[in-house]
């Protein structure tokens, strides 16, 4: 061959061509042969593509950003080393980071299936009573007491209508 | 527990014949807590009480055992590896790590395993949906105590961005001797690949596929809807029995002699060896298994052999015997153990073959 591929793993000479189709997208890998077996590519009983993938896109080589996500302090090393994240908001911190890999890694980029509908309703919920008693202490301060009479309506309102 | 019936060593009925157990997977975190992995001590601890007092309040998890996975033994951790009411990672978690299982050991929650809550429902046979039913509704139970972190656009978050989404891992254990002994398994498992789906061995990633037993499970956990991927998988797993089936009549119909003298041997050697390791006895058991399938051997000796595919795994026959013991004695054991299992079993019925 005039151009040999390189192992997308090392800089050997790719001897092993695997082509994952998920859901009519197409992914495919090049991996030297020790790669290849390092990885389990031969062994059917134990290799999962988007594990390599993961890893694949989790290459050290790749130009530094140091993302940090500020709620937990976890930084873009630390998930290059563990290829876990930190905490619930590290998603949003190192979404430019993932989104690539998310899209090859998955069927979509789109959460489509069920929905916390008690969690959530209990989120909002408390959002809103805590951006209503914020109202009314701020009116009771500034001696808005219609002001502050509407919102203690309101908050006991909601109570009611949430039990 | 090892004395009371479980869904997986006493579930078994002519359904479980190709597929012996299903099961499905849930990942959970907290909203506010840092994953277990990055959480300090302390805040593992909080997060182990919260997640555990909802856990065990759930109707679901009425007279549960609760554990806490820093005080097991690694016997009894060995034991609950074995059972797949915990994994492995779980068993050499550091503290701050526990357990909750439930009476007929069908429905187990981890707790700050690589997620903050690992939520899994067993079946006996193959029963995606009833599964999925039942883990659907105990997770909407525990919504209604845990603040879950979930994002509108990217689902339920999880510590791995592979199980971000739905954070379902559906997964079927299937026997599929005769596609072993056909040489197909690999051609098998490269299909089901490209569908989307993964095959591993019967302990998850990086175990061996002793006794022909295979975990197939779906690989994306975003972009899909729960119902709809267990329909994907429920669909591979329908081909799958169909290969095996077809696999099992071919060698029937070409090699029965082959077949049956397998057959045979595996029957002879467990009622008179006296020295097996673990992975003999799961590939005689699993020819024995076949045989049943085949009519040789009575069909409610099904049940028994899956029990000893569990019960002559290592942890097992250690805690039998109530202590640790060197892997040489263990094959000892574990012979004299399927000695006496299979002293009273009948003699295969003859089927005259072809050749």
């Amino acid at each position: 061959m005039a151009n040999p591929l390189k192992c997308d793993l090392c800089d050997n000479s790719a001897t092993v061509h695997l082509t994952q189709i998920v859901n009519s997208k197409v992914h495919k890998v090049d991996l030297c042969e020790s790669c290849a077996q390092a990885k389990g590519v031969t062994d059917p009983s134990g290799f999962s593509l988007s594990d390599l993938l993961l890893k694949a896109s989790l290459n050290p080589d790749q130009p530094e950003t140091a993302v940090t996500c500020e709620q937990c302090g976890y930084t873009q090393q630390d998930f290059k080393k563990h290829g876990r994240f930190g905490c619930p908001q590290c998603y949003e911190a190192f979404s430019g980071v993932i989104s690539t890999m998310l899209n090859s890694m998955h069927n979509g980029t789109t959460h489509t299936g069920k929905v916390p509908q008690r969690a959530l309703a209990r989120k909002t919920l408390y959002d809103r009573l805590t951006l209503l008693e914020n109202e009314l202490s701020e009116a009771i301060k500034t001696e808005r007491y219609e002001d502050a009479a509407r919102c203690r309506d309101e908050i006991s309102q909601t109570k009611q209508t949430h039990g | 527990m090892i004395d009371t019936p479980s869904e997986l060593t006493d579930g078994s009925s002519s359904m479980t014949a190709i597929v012996l157990m299903t099961r499905i997977r849930l990942a959970r975190n907290l909203a506010t807590m840092p994953f277990p992995g990055w959480a300090q001590p302390e805040q593992r601890e909080e997060a182990l009480e919260i997640c555990r007092a909802a856990v065990i309040s759930a109707p679901q998890m009425k007279r549960s055992l609760s554990i806490d996975v820093a005080e097991l033994s690694d016997l009894e951790k060995q034991i609950l590896v074995e059972r797949h009411l915990i994994s492995r990672e779980l068993s050499t978690a550091k503290s701050g790590s526990g357990a909750v299982i439930n009476h007929n050991q069908a429905v187990s929650v981890m707790i700050n395993e690589e997620d903050h809550l690992r939520i899994q429902v067993l079946r006996s046979g193959f029963q995606l949906k009833k599964a999925w039913n039942a883990i659907n509704d105990f997770d909407s139970v525990l919504e209604e105590h845990l603040d879950y972190a979930f994002s509108s656009n990217q689902g339920y978050l999880t510590a791995c961005p592979t199980n971000l989404g739905t954070a379902m891992r559906a997964s079927a254990m299937m026997h599929l001797p005769a596609l072993v002994i056909a040489g197909q398994m690999e051609k098998v498992a490269r299909a089901v690949n490209q569908l989307g789906m993964v095959v591993r061995g019967q302990f998850g990633e990086g175990s061996d596929a002793s006794g022909s037993i295979f975990q197939i499970s779906n690989q994306t956990t975003l972009g899909e809807a729960e119902p709809e991927i267990i329909k994907r998988l429920g669909s591979v797993l329908s081909t799958i029995v169909d290969h095996e089936k077809n696999a099992r009549a071919k060698l029937l119909e070409t090699d029965s002699g082959k077949l049956l003298d397998k057959i045979g041997r595996a029957f002879g050697i467990l009622q008179n060896s006296h020295i097996l390791n673990s992975s003999e006895a799961m590939n005689l058991l699993s020819l024995v298994r076949l045989g049943v399938d085949l009519g040789l051997f009575p069909e409610e000796k099904r049940s028994q052999v899956d029990r000893l595919f569990i019960e002559t795994q290592p942890g097992h026959l250690q805690y039998a015997q109530k202590g640790i013991i060197e892997p040489e004695k263990r094959d000892l054991l574990r012979a004299s153990c399927l000695r006496s299992e299979f002293a009273n079993f009948e003699k295969p019925v003859s089927i005259t073959h072809k050749n």
